[in-house]
């Protein structure tokens, strides 16, 4: 395949960014979108010029460092995939394809494709856990958890914080992602004594970092490469609306 | 404390308590020296790395009161390469009521490794592997449970029980989301600080004694030194040696090379996991392999054409694997091995496939067999097929665009986990005193061989329940050190000033060739001549070669840009100059263990029938190799191991 490729360069956090425009051949359709990048990353490193920055590290969809908008799609075109899990044969010959950094007030861009997601961190330390120390526990089958609060707590427990429910929403909220952790350690026994606590210092901390509100237009839901539910988000607000009637 | 001096090298004393057994940990526990409370907080303690070894290593450490301070080159800690573990982690628990025990465990990896590993710290690992599954409930992870809302197991390879804990196929990323929450605790309680896209470059090392590291911000290119107490390295394995491999993409050897250039032994480099079941490489620019469940290998049949025309024709895109029939199809696990038929372990499955491969009847590019699921799906319906392994149907036909329900997966062998690693003795410190290394990063549990679901427990168990003790002995004696300035001592100045002269020494090559075609240059020659077959004269032209590479790479590569900042190519190349280093170290460990055992084959080595052959009588023990300075030759000391408590015995799989 040969594609023309615009993207997003930018030199570090205050440098000015612009797209520049590259073209390049011979892909083939089983390549990886990140292994067609490292193609065009060599090419321009043979040619001397700085190659292009970006994200990636599994390459297998569950480490959620890779993070792309591609032709105006978080994770590009394919449903339920990160980028690294997107392939070539999802585009034809010939075609221009955009690609972005994140665009979020949260996520700063460092250089080129890469944002700063150090917000996320920083929203969990506030109370995205469980206060127990090691050894302090007992049995695990002491506590019984029915199945299926076990296997919606994992459903929402699969969030890989790659931020593609920020970079999609138009508010650039962080809600989805706050609602996976708060929901899903308020639905375990284990998590309920920290929960009200755990929501409002969660959604502090998200409103502090600059992340918008939440106007529940469901984008996120639609993007996240895990399929985490809004329904989440609706237990994180009935959690939160506690917090504040318990001061 | 009573310890057992190592018999013949005394450059290599185990520290292993004596007693019986099951009473060596709580013996070592109970005797060991421990830093008092108010004393913990004038310890700096270095953890390198945030995977399961290191980020519960180090949420442990500062729940004690130690003062952490913990890197990562990713750019948060939750990232770490232990969160792609699919599988499971394994625990004595006995839940199931089917046998199991802390003996039971400790045994089957015992014989797993084939006799290659350490008594008392696989009985250790064992023995804690049960406070892991606690621990992990305690954080919340959402381990499966039956309807009765009790943990429920799956069974693994190498286990007459069912004892595997796991959470969906993503065990890896729930319980380093565990450890990843403990960890933030501890970041948010002041007790630990973060430093993320931060890569270790080098270790200080203060009259023989680890005092700290120099690291660089790959944002800003800025080089920092960094004091500690005690310096631990959770730096996972070096499988990327291989080039390909199922690791990430920037999982390196860096840390580990750089502490054996400062003195600590390196154990077993040869010892490398190859896993049956990945997807195939599809072409020149692939980065890296996809793993697919050791599990499918239940329900699925392996073969290839029994011609070799029939493998051309399928080759060319002439003829259909599903055209095929049966009897014109070597199902050659099953032919070979029928008792065990396609369940043979890891290195008997993958070194089947390759032979096959070699001799001309491989599918697709060539380097790949058939995983074929037809006669299971006409035995139990899709819908059953469906449920077990949906994700994994899933994930395949994403990759390679082809539905396995309808025609049979191409699947073939590829570079997994590293058993070698740092030598250890029993505290967990390497032969450099206050350097600690943990996880996939040291040698110490899995012998030559790693049992599927352990690698998770012993991140754990490391991190979680034995350094968090083990190296409170050691810094019990560091009392009367205080903090030390890195800004006014020489050792750190030093450090710096020769990290800062090889970063130069690389930018200013400014040669034609590019960091990865190197790299895929050493992988390919690793794959080739130090992969699943090894022979003495493959090896050492393969060493030759890797010389020639270094050679060429230390002349002619090129990266662009500055030193300054984010570089992506001088990243590359910091870790590639590695790796070109301890591959040779890997063939050179590989030319000199004249046996076959484990993850280990050696083709002069081996049985009439093919099978490997071990050699107890000259080759049980720890290779553990010393770095004497450049241009010269590496020095091989030798852990050996005593078998007290079980019986040596030969692996059999065909019976």
């Amino acid at each position: 395949m040969d594609l023309t490729l615009k993207i997003w360069r930018q030199a570090d956090r205050k440098a000015k960014g612009r797209f520049e425009i590259y073209s390049i051949k011979n892909i083939s359709p089983d390549s990886s979108f990140l292994e067609m990048l490292d193609v065009l990353n060599e090419q321009l490193v043979r040619d001397n010029a700085e190659p292009v920055a970006f994200d990636h590290d599994c390459r297998e969809g569950i480490c959620g460092m890779c993070s792309l908008f591609i032709n105006g799609r978080a994770h590009g075109p394919d449903e339920s995939i990160t980028t690294c899990q997107l392939h070539m044969r999802k585009f034809r010959d010939g075609d221009t394809i955009v690609i972005e950094p994140w665009r979020a007030c949260g996520f700063p861009v460092i250089k080129d494709l890469i944002v700063d997601r150090n917000a996320f961190d920083k929203i969990l330390q506030a109370g995205g856990f469980i206060s127990v120390n090691t050894n302090s526990v007992q049995d695990g089958n002491a506590i019984i958890i029915p199945k299926e609060k076990s296997d919606e707590a994992m459903d929402a427990a699969a969030c890989i914080g790659c931020g593609a429910c920020v970079a999609t929403c138009k508010n650039s909220s962080a809600m989805l992602f706050v609602a996976s952790k708060v929901s899903q350690l308020a639905l375990l026994p284990q998590g309920k004594p920290e929960a009200v606590r755990r929501a409002k210092a969660m959604v502090a901390k998200m409103d502090e970092l600059g992340f918008g509100g939440c106007t529940n237009t469901g984008a996120c839901e639609v993007e996240c490469p895990k399929n985490i539910s809004l329904a989440h988000i609706a237990r994180l607000n009935r959690e939160f609306l506690l917090a504040n009637l318990k001061p | 404390m009573p310890s057992r001096q190592n018999k013949k090298d005394m450059k290599l004393n185990a520290k292993i308590p004596s007693g019986p057994l099951a009473e060596k940990w709580s013996t070592y526990k109970s005797t060991q020296h421990l830093v008092n409370p108010a004393n913990k907080r004038k310890f700096d303690i270095i953890v390198v790395g945030t995977g399961l070894a290191g980020a519960s290593a180090a949420a442990s450490l500062g729940e004690l009161g130690f003062k952490v301070k913990n890197f990562c080159y990713q750019d948060s800690p939750r990232r770490a390469h232990s969160i792609a573990a699919q599988g499971g982690i394994n625990a004595a628990k006995n839940y199931q009521n089917d046998g199991d025990s802390v003996y039971r465990l400790f045994y089957d990896t015992i014989k797993g490794g084939d006799y290659r590993s350490r008594e008392a710290n696989v009985y250790r690992l064992a023995e804690v592997s049960n406070r892991i599954i606690d621990q992990c409930v305690g954080q919340g992870v959402p381990f499966a449970r039956d309807y009765g809302g009790y943990l429920d197991n799956r069974s693994f390879g190498g286990a007459l029980v069912s004892r595997t804990f796991y959470a969906r196929g993503q065990t890896g990323q729930q319980l380093l989301l565990g450890a990843y929450g403990a960890l933030n605790r501890q970041i948010a309680a002041g007790n630990v600080k973060m430093y993320t896209r931060t890569e270790m470059m080098d270790i200080v090392v203060i009259d023989g004694v680890a005092r700290g590291i120099i690291s660089r911000n790959l944002e800003t290119g800025a080089l920092e030194a960094h004091f500690g107490h005690a310096v631990v390295l959770a730096t996972g394995g070096y499988g990327n040696v291989y080039f390909l491999s199922t690791n990430a993409m920037g999982s390196n050897a860096s840390a580990a090379w750089k502490a054996y250039k400062r003195g600590a032994f390196f154990a077993n480099p040869a010892f490398v996991q190859i896993h049956p079941t990945c997807i195939p490489v599809h072409g020149a620019s692939q980065s890296k392999l996809t793993l697919m469940s050791e599990s499918l290998r239940n329900d699925g049949r392996i073969w290839v054409p029994k011609e070799k025309e029939d493998a051309e024709k399928i080759r060319a895109g002439k003829l259909k694997p599903t055209d095929l029939p049966d009897e014109k199809r070597d199902y050659y696990l099953e032919r070979r091995y029928p008792a065990f038929g396609n369940l043979v372990p890891r290195d008997v499955a993958s070194r089947a496939a390759k032979e096959r491969c070699d001799a001309g009847f491989g599918v697709g590019s060539g380097q790949a067999v058939y995983l074929d699921f037809k006669d299971s799906i006409n035995r139990l319906g899709q819908k059953v097929i469906e449920e077990r392994y949906g994700n994994l149907f899933q994930m395949y036909e994403k990759i390679v665009d082809e539905n396995p329900y309808k025609t049979p997966m191409m699947i073939y062998p590829a570079i997994h986990y590293a058993m070698g690693g740092l030598w250890v003795d029993y505290e967990l410190q390497t032969t450099v005193p206050g350097l600690f290394a943990i996880g996939e990063a040291n040698f110490s549990d899995h012998g030559a061989n790693r049992l599927g679901a352990s690698a998770l427990m012993q991140g754990l168990a490391d991190g979680y329940f034995v350094l968090p003790y083990t190296i409170q002995n050691y810094l019990a004696g560091q009392l009367n050190v205080p903090r030390m300035d890195p800004a006014a001592k020489p050792e750190f100045k030093n450090a710096l000033d020769a990290v800062r002269s090889d970063i130069d020494k690389l930018m200013n090559i400014k040669g034609k060739r590019t960091v990865d075609s190197l790299h895929k240059d050493l992988g390919l020659i690793m794959w080739d001549h130090v992969g699943m077959g090894r022979n003495k004269v493959g090896l050492e032209a393969g060493i030759k070669k890797i010389r020639e590479v270094r050679e060429t790479f230390w002349q002619d590569v090129r990266i662009p840009g500055t030193a300054a900042g984010m570089n992506i190519e001088l990243e590359k190349a910091n870790r590639v100059a590695d790796f070109l280093e301890l591959g040779e170290l890997l063939a050179q460990d590989a030319l000199h263990r004249e046996e076959s055992c484990g993850g280990h084959f050696r083709e002069e080595h081996q049985m009439d029938d093919g099978e490997a052959r071990r050699n107890d009588e000259k080759f049980k023990y720890v290779g553990a190799w010393e770095y004497k300075g450049p241009g010269k030759a590496d020095e091989l000391h030798k852990e050996h191991l005593d078998y007290e408590f079980i019986e040596v015995k030969t692996r059999n799989y065909k019976e």
